[in-house]
């Protein structure tokens, strides 16, 4: 079976922070990480290889220094690694991103499965998994937080809703978005590690995609970032005081008109 | 302190330190509540390739030594003692078949030690053999094709969990020292057994029990080496495994200070934090000095011994008494920076006081280890 993982390399949220003037991300000093999701999303590929065969490519689009979880990736039992980058593609809402990933899949060839984390925790669309289907013309599956099984073409699965849980069964090819209740990622294997120190990674630029230039980067995005803030803390304290009787009339008053 | 790792020594513990951050760290406390041992964490830690690393590459390891196992433990020493004696147990348990085995038995027994698929044990102590090793009276009498092993091993770490056992028996009764060998025993082996678990102080996360062999018959050629040679191998096991133990008292030192410098920042009284006095200062930098110390000399004697393996012992005694010493006594100065707080089992020094201890006593009491130091002096003055 050849699966496809798609990652992204996010800054660490425990440290993330904004530029009080500039309200855009302060990047400097900020450690990148892969994304929590897309952890899962490859360990899951991972143990699907390690039971039924084949091979897991890891795929990200973004700035060369993603490199760094393309070898994370492979340190945790990936096979071959894609780095999809060029300047042309800055500025890619999950439109022009889902386009550039499409073409990236189509050139790295054949596959049974594309693998995404259900979400990215630094633009929290859920968009990139769903939308990279549709430009494959594949069926898919989002928040899926078991597989269950193979059979004839067609993989079997849980999707995680609010109330329980959906029992499915998807053709492949095919894609899922996953959760992170799917499985516990594993720790990069010493052997792993030394696989990914030596290995070549393979960059895909526009060109190498034949991307149509009108439909990546900035002009390919159909949405904007106009301005990013900080949302205003507008709680209020207040101290009751008094009897419990007392205080309860008083909070009584408080929440009655926004009941 | 920088020691100038290789990149391929770095990696080993940057593999180690994160299975101990990510699963060790969170579940010591649990496990040493439960007297559970750490199966999972086992496995995790045999799936990134660690339990490979002092068994040559022929035989599917990693190919390095004493100092790639050094760095491995202490990282897991930083974590949980406990887990980080029952891997360490696992190398002890190997040595033998490493050191004296033959081709066929290490064939047949490494590539699975390596892999993690089997884990080993090391069974020397008897009820009334401990600092004297001398006084066993487990026996092992060849029956045509099949060695009878009968007596009761004690204190055996990993037992019940492992699958490989290193069993030393007397195969010659008037012989004394010399007429000890040592065998290869399985779990499935007919006439041996596990007894209860022991209820222990420290290390409560590790398998603690007795071996017992009533007519325990194994193959003749489970034995290690030549008959008669088995002190020697457990002279060489135990030269080679030390610098083990040693660098487990220099991670829990570590994690002490850690803890105790941590709480010191935080913690506000006489209206400061108390790192501002000059008493908790130079207790924390004591502790400091005494970790970088031993640290320093565990990785000195562990790359002595991977350079000089006919020199292993008076370097591998004395890390093992210096850095397990200072563990103990680090570890109690953190649990008095704490106060009341470290006393309390919400807090992780008092688990690190109480797995102190052991480091001081197993593979050789810290008497013994000046006793072999003061005979290397003696011999050394006499050349």
């Amino acid at each position: 079976m050849n699966i496809i993982v798609c990652i992204k390399q996010v800054p660490d949220a425990k440290d993330v922070r904004l530029d009080p003037k500039t309200n855009t991300m302060a990047r400097e000093g900020v450690e990148s990480i892969m994304n929590p999701f897309d952890r899962h999303a490859l360990e899951e590929a991972v143990r699907l290889k390690e039971q039924h065969g084949g091979k897991v490519t890891v795929i990200s689009m973004g700035p060369p220094q993603a490199e760094a979880v393309l070898r994370e990736a492979v340190s945790c039992g990936a096979d071959e690694a894609v780095l999809v980058s060029d300047r042309a593609f800055a500025g890619a809402d999950t439109w022009a991103t889902t386009y550039t990933l499409g073409k990236a899949i189509e050139k790295v060839g054949e596959f049974d499965l594309v693998i995404c984390g259900k979400q990215a925790i630094d633009g929290d669309t859920a968009q990139v998994g769903p939308g990279l289907a549709r430009r494959l013309d594949i069926p898919y599956v989002s928040y899926v937080r078991k597989i269950t099984d193979f059979l004839n073409g067609a993989v079997r699965l849980h999707r995680l809703m609010d109330d329980g849980y959906d029992e499915i069964e998807m053709p492949l090819p095919g894609l899922l978005t996953v959760v992170k209740e799917i499985n516990d990622p594993r720790i990069p294997s010493l052997k792993g590690k030394m696989k990914a120190k030596k290995l070549v990674i393979q960059t895909f630029s526009a060109e190498d995609i034949e991307a149509d230039p009108k439909q990546i980067g900035l002009s390919g995005s159909t949405t904007q970032v106009v301005k990013v803030f900080a949302p205003q803390f507008k709680g209020e304290r207040a101290m009751l005081e008094g009897t419990v009787d007392e205080q309860v009339e008083q909070l009584l008053e408080k929440i009655e008109p926004i009941l | 302190m920088d020691y100038f790792l290789t990149e391929e020594q770095q990696m080993i513990v940057d593999v180690a330190r994160q299975i101990t951050d990510e699963k060790i760290i969170p579940q010591r406390a649990e496990l040493d509540e439960k007297e559970e041992f750490a199966t999972d964490i086992l496995n995790e830690i045999s799936q990134a390739d660690l339990f490979g690393l002092y068994i040559p590459e022929e035989y599917g390891g990693f190919g390095g030594g004493c100092f790639e196992v050094v760095l491995a433990l202490e990282q897991f020493g930083r974590g949980c003692v406990a887990i980080a004696t029952s891997f360490a147990a696992s190398a002890l348990g190997a040595y033998p078949v490493l050191l004296s085995g033959s081709e066929e038995m290490k064939q047949k027994y490494l590539p699975d030690v390596a892999s993690g698929r089997r884990k080993a044990a090391f069974a020397l102590t008897e009820a009334n053999a401990g600092s004297d090793a001398s006084a066993i009276q487990t026996t092992a009498v060849l029956d045509g094709d099949e060695w009878v092993l009968n007596g009761t091993k004690q204190w055996i770490t990993n037992a019940g969990e492992a699958q490989i056992y290193s069993v030393v028996a007397l195969t010659d009764k008037n012989k004394g020292a010399r007429g000890a060998s040592m065998f290869v025993v399985e779990d499935t082996d007919p006439g041996f057994s596990c007894g209860p678990k022991e209820k222990k102080m420290g290390i409560r996360a590790s398998a603690t029990c007795e071996l017992i062999f009533k007519d325990c018959r194994i193959p003749k050629d489970r034995l290690i080496g030549r008959q008669g040679m088995g002190f020697i191998t457990v002279m060489k096991t135990l030269d080679l495994s030390r610098p083990g133990i040693a660098i487990l008292g220099v991670g829990l030192g570590q994690a002490a200070l850690d803890e105790a410098v941590t709480y010191a920042k935080q913690r506000v009284q006489f209206g400061k934090p108390i790192i501002s006095f000059q008493a908790i200062q130079h207790m924390l930098a004591d502790m400091a000095i005494e970790v970088e110390a031993s640290r320093s000399l565990v990785y000195a004697a562990a790359r002595h011994i991977a350079a000089h393996p006919k020199d292993m012992s008076k370097a591998s005694s004395m890390c093992k008494v210096f850095a397990t010493d200072m563990a103990m006594k680090v570890t109690t100065d953190a649990v008095q920076v704490l106060g009341g707080y470290g006393y309390m089992r919400d807090y992780p020094v008092e688990k690190m006081m109480r797995d102190a201890k052991i480091l001081q006593i197993y593979e050789g009491t810290n008497q013994i280890q000046r006793n072999v130091i003061g005979q290397e002096l003696n011999k050394e003055y006499t050349k």
